[in-house]
């Protein structure tokens, strides 16, 4: 995508359309990333015998002011009319190198890129063979460029609403950011609630405050606020459309409460014929039970109370007195309700999707879902979260109070069999759970760890504060657990057992409850949402960000951004940062009003079009007309978004499109051939 | 039931500590209609130190035997090399990963086996008589041949560390379940207990007398292995692998001395439970090799249907 810049260089009209080509021709050094391996002299020496190259210079940083200067002065000067960069790739650096032909006063299409360092000096060994690799490079670009046309940037408009999906502490920011610039935003949740994991946690590290008391405020504000439409229960089921022109379909999933009646007063859970809960809360991971008709915690946002139709007896014999709706005064329930659809236009989306939890069961020797003690984190968090279902107190599953707790670290996380990343936020989660742990319980706390990963402002005086608490630390990964009992005082209880790599011996440590702090993993759909929104995942599965430095709230779908833990592990403090940043670039992208497009649309050379009709029903955009009198098919420009697809399905080859036409691709391939 | 016939592979233990091993699978397995036929001109299966030594030489030893195997069964479909001592076993398992990764040591072994005339295809798969037992046979078969149900009979079954340790293929890596479905199968009660895989102290052997080497180290680990098996109401430990039963089975006494703690808990091979669940005569199935045996005396075991003229259970008290 051509970046528009602040100076209008893309605008400036060309010098020349026409003439005989010259080119010219500059090797990058990339400082030693290029030069190290590629003999760059060697390049410039065989680029000036080329076929219609003027001039050949090589430059340390081709990138660089100095070096974007010897493109336009060359330019200016009449020397050359096109341009050939051999440097990174296009994805870094082509917009650089097209806004300096511009500026030189040519269109930037008559620019081309070849990519001697990802594609050479990065990947082949050998350093003669890297230079004869870009030498092919070279003549390739150059052989292209020479028939290149001129061709003029398009402008197209950007819609100025926004839409976030997913609800957690991401998108919450995120949304805020934009609705108080004064943008439309559409928050689109699929639980029931807004709030994601950061609702279910008492308390933040490391400044241990009321994850609460700094998360509900904004829950609310997301709800009252006039630029935006929260939709919870909901889902993105397609997208289409383009940068700062999307369709997004959303679905809306029947709660069987009507939400702008419902007053969340919770009369008709009282009322249930349920007189106790019976089915598993997924909200507090299951510890506790709740009724067929719940709200998953008190500031759940929207205040509104769901019904779940697999537990409630009307859904499944209809035979109940539906005391829920004698309960309510409001007439808020709709037992008849089903999936509606929302279609909305919006110019930029930002994805906050979020993380699950690995799942601790894949690690059977933790004994997790075996021994009734083994907990997980997140479970921790509820049985520590005042609205939990405990109100706070530790116990374990029997009741009593645990009196040696047993924290074991990187569950799930740098392990080959599993996950080889750090999920970032487990050693800082765990101190903060020995501390809370031992503050409420008294118990002594051991942390079972590899390496203490503490980066962060105040985190690694918050490690040291722990230590002096008096939590035990023990380096070395935990074998397992075990309920086999080798001394009278394990007896009963559960073992640890770990290598201690700080005193070189192996331990066994009894205690009485077993905290597995499990690590972050992408959401399990995440590649549906990948396809659904038409961008990348990393092997691992997290969403790739654009460049991992430069870029990195973007992704290769331009108008579509990351916030969050779906793009790779973070705890709150980054998050939030991720999210304002991704709000701000999706703003800079809706506020100006406008995206500039790549010039390469298709075009039908009538002469061989046969009149089949073949493109006009493939073309997604509905960008292709037919000329009933002539038979000839042609296409609007202005709609055609480029993807190719009529070029590909023309049988007779009249479909082409703009930068990638037959000739210019044949060119660039005997180019590359004529040199190997 | 399946009629199939299988390449036997006995490894030197099935001749040796493990021989009531061997007695009781091959009649077992016959019992069930499905017949083993040892691997004629069959090799050390290159476990023991010989990896430790010489990998390449070691799984050119077990690439051998996998070999032959594929000579006496040609054709193009898989061809199933029974394995019953687990580290036999793993030993061939691992052959056949070195030499499915087709890398160096691959062509290395290949060039070795062509120069006796012989060529491994990759049809040849150890396969693990448990396995045979319990995914081909099938749990049904057996239970509907079973004419003395163990009922009431607390049994441990312990996998040792090799059955599913690198390779887990055909259970659980951490909580294999086999050798207890089959315990169920015969009418006995399993045992569930978090050592079915811990180290039996086994592999501190060198060569040498099982305990001999480590005798302390060995000592530990195999006590605490009957210690929570008994611990926890086993009447009888199986097993599927003759070092660890030997191990187990065979310094009891000297245990109960060490760690001042009574013990005498049979050990047997899970064959042998088996056989004597199907009827099968004792001398058949080995029992009077082993050092402890006894059936407890409680209805229906001891006046049990099939052998009931036998008297049961306490043979070897």
């Amino acid at each position: 995508m051509l970046e528009p810049d602040g100076n209008g260089g893309l605008t400036s009209q060309p010098i020349s359309t026409n003439g005989s080509p010259k080119i010219g021709v500059y090797v990058c050094h990339c400082g030693l990333n290029i030069a190290g391996k590629v003999d760059v002299k060697a390049v410039v020496e065989f680029a000036s015998t080329l076929p219609n190259v003027a001039v050949a210079r090589d430059y340390k940083f081709m990138c660089s002011d100095p070096g974007q200067e010897l493109i336009e002065k060359d330019l200016r000067e009449g020397l050359i009319n096109r341009v050939v960069v051999a440097s990174c790739s296009p994805l870094m650096h082509e917009a650089t190198f097209r806004r300096a032909t511009a500026v030189g006063g040519q269109s930037p299409f008559y620019f081309q890129m070849a990519s001697i360092r990802e594609q050479v000096s990065w990947v082949v060994a050998d350093g003669e063979d890297a230079t004869d690799k870009a030498k092919a490079l070279v003549a390739g670009a150059v052989r292209r460029v020479a028939l290149h046309e001129y061709l003029e940037p398009r402008r197209a408009d950007v819609h100025a609403d926004v839409m976030i999906v997913g609800g957690g502490i991401a998108g919450i920011h995120a949304a805020l950011t934009m609705a108080e610039a004064g943008k439309h935003v559409f928050l689109v949740e699929r639980e029931s609630t807004i709030g994601g994991h950061m609702a279910k946690f008492d308390k933040t590290f490391p400044t241990l405050d009321c994850a609460a008391c700094i998360l509900t405020p904004k829950m609310s504000q997301v709800r009252s606020h006039p630029n935006i439409t929260l939709w919870t229960y909901s889902d993105v089921v397609g997208v289409e459309g383009y940068t700062g022109d999307f369709t997004v379909r959303v679905r809306h999933r029947p709660r069987y409460v009507k939400e702008e009646l419902c007053t969340g007063c919770l009369e008709c859970i009282e009322k249930c014929i349920h007189k106790q809960g019976k089915f598993a809360d997924e909200w507090n991971e299951g510890l506790s039970k709740r009724k067929p008709i719940y709200i998953p915690f008190p500031q759940a946002t929207p205040a509104v109370v769901d019904v779940d139709p697999e537990a409630c007896i009307w859904f499944k014999t209809g035979k109940c007195p539906r005391t829920c709706i004698e309960a309510c005064e409001r007439d808020a329930f709709d037992f008849e309700q089903t999936e509606t659809f929302d279609e909305v236009k919006v110019g930029a989306i930002v994805l906050a999707t979020g993380f699950k939890a690995f799942d601790a069961a894949r690690m059977p020797e933790y004994g997790y879902g075996l021994y009734p003690n083994v907990y997980t984190s997140l479970e921790i968090e509820r049985l520590l979260n005042a609205a939990g279902p405990t109100g706070g107190e530790v116990v374990l599953r029997d009741g009593s109070h645990p009196k040696v707790v047993g924290i074991i670290h990187c569950v799930g996380s740098r392990d080959a069999k599993h996950n080889l990343w750090c999920s970032k936020v487990c050693c800082m989660y765990s101190l903060k759970l020995a501390h809370m742990v031992k503050e409420r319980t008294g118990a002594e706390v051991y942390n079972f760890y590899i390496d203490m990963r503490t980066p962060g402002k105040g985190y690694e005086e918050f490690y040291d504060k722990i230590l002096k608490e008096g939590v035990h630390m023990v380096r070395g990964r935990v074998a397992g657990v075990t309920d086999e009992a080798a001394s009278p005082e394990e007896e009963g209880r559960l073992v640890i057992r770990a290598e201690d790599t700080l005193i070189g011996s192996v331990r066994r440590i009894p205690v009485d409850l077993v905290i597995l702090a499990v690590g972050i993993e992408p959401q399990p759909d995440a590649q549906d949402v990948r396809r659904t929104f038409n961008i990348s995942t990393g092997v691992e599965g997290f969403f790739t960000e654009r460049h991992p430095k430069l870029a990195p709230v973007s992704t290769f779908t331009d108008g579509v951004f990351l916030a969050g833990a779906c793009q790779g592990p973070k705890d709150i403090p980054e998050t939030v940062a991720q999210a304002g940043a991704a709000a701000a670039e999706a703003l800079a992208m809706v506020d100006r009003g406008f995206v500039m497009l790549e010039a390469n649309t298709a075009f039908i050379d009538e002469a061989a079009c046969s009149g089949c009709k073949t493109c006009v029903g493939l073309c997604p955009f509905s960008a292709i007309g037919f000329d009933e009198e002539r038979q000839k098919a042609a296409v609007n420009e202005v709609v055609c978004k480029g993807c190719g697809v009529c070029v590909g399905a023309c049988p007779s080859g009249a479909a082409q499109q703009h930068l990638f036409t037959d000739a210019q691709i044949f060119a660039e391939i005997e180019g590359v051939l004529a040199y190997v | 039931m399946t009629a199939t016939r299988y390449t036997y592979y006995p490894g030197c233990s099935g001749k040796g500590v493990g021989r009531a091993y061997e007695e009781s699978l091959l009649t077992v397995f016959e019992h069930l209609g499905a017949g083993l036929d040892e691997l004629d001109d069959w090799n050390c299966c290159g476990a023991t130190a010989w990896p430790s030594v010489d990998e390449d030489q070691a799984n050119a030893l077990a690439a051998r035997n996998l070999a032959l195997t594929e000579q006496r069964t040609p054709g193009a479909g898989p061809v199933d090399l029974v394995a019953a001592c687990t580290g036999c076993y793993r030993a061939l398992v691992r052959a056949e990963h070195v030499l499915g990764e087709r890398g160096p040591a691959a062509q290395k072994i290949g060039g070795g086996l062509a120069s006796i005339g012989l060529d491994y295809e990759g049809r040849a798969r150890a396969r693990h008589p448990l396995d045979i037992l319990v995914n081909e046979i099938g749990l049904d078969a057996i239970s509907a041949a079973v004419v003395r149900p163990l009922t009431g009979l607390k049994v441990a079954s312990y996998y040792g560390c090799l059955l599913v340790r690198p390779f887990a293929t055909f259970d659980d890596q951490w909580n294999p379940t086999s050798m207890d479905r089959l315990v169920a199968a015969i009418g006995a009660e399993p045992v569930d207990w978090p050592l079915k895989t811990r180290c039996c102290g086994g592999s501190c052997y060198c060569g040498g007398p099982v305990i001999g080497v480590m005798p302390e180290a060995t000592m530990q680990l195999s006590y605490a292995l009957l210690r929570e098996a008994t611990k926890r109401g086993a009447e009888m430990i199986v097993t599927i692998c003759p070092l660890c039963q030997f191990n187990m089975e065979g310094f009891q006494d000297r245990m109960s001395k060490r760690f001042n703690h009574p013990l005498d808990v049979p050990v047997a091979f899970i064959s042998q439970l088996v056989g004597i669940a199907l009827g099968i005569d004792e001398k058949a199935l080995g029992i009077k090799r082993l050092l402890r045996w006894r059936l407890p005396e409680r209805d229906p075991i001891a006046a049990g249907v099939g052998s009931a003229a036998e008297g049961g259970g306490d043979a070897r008290a």
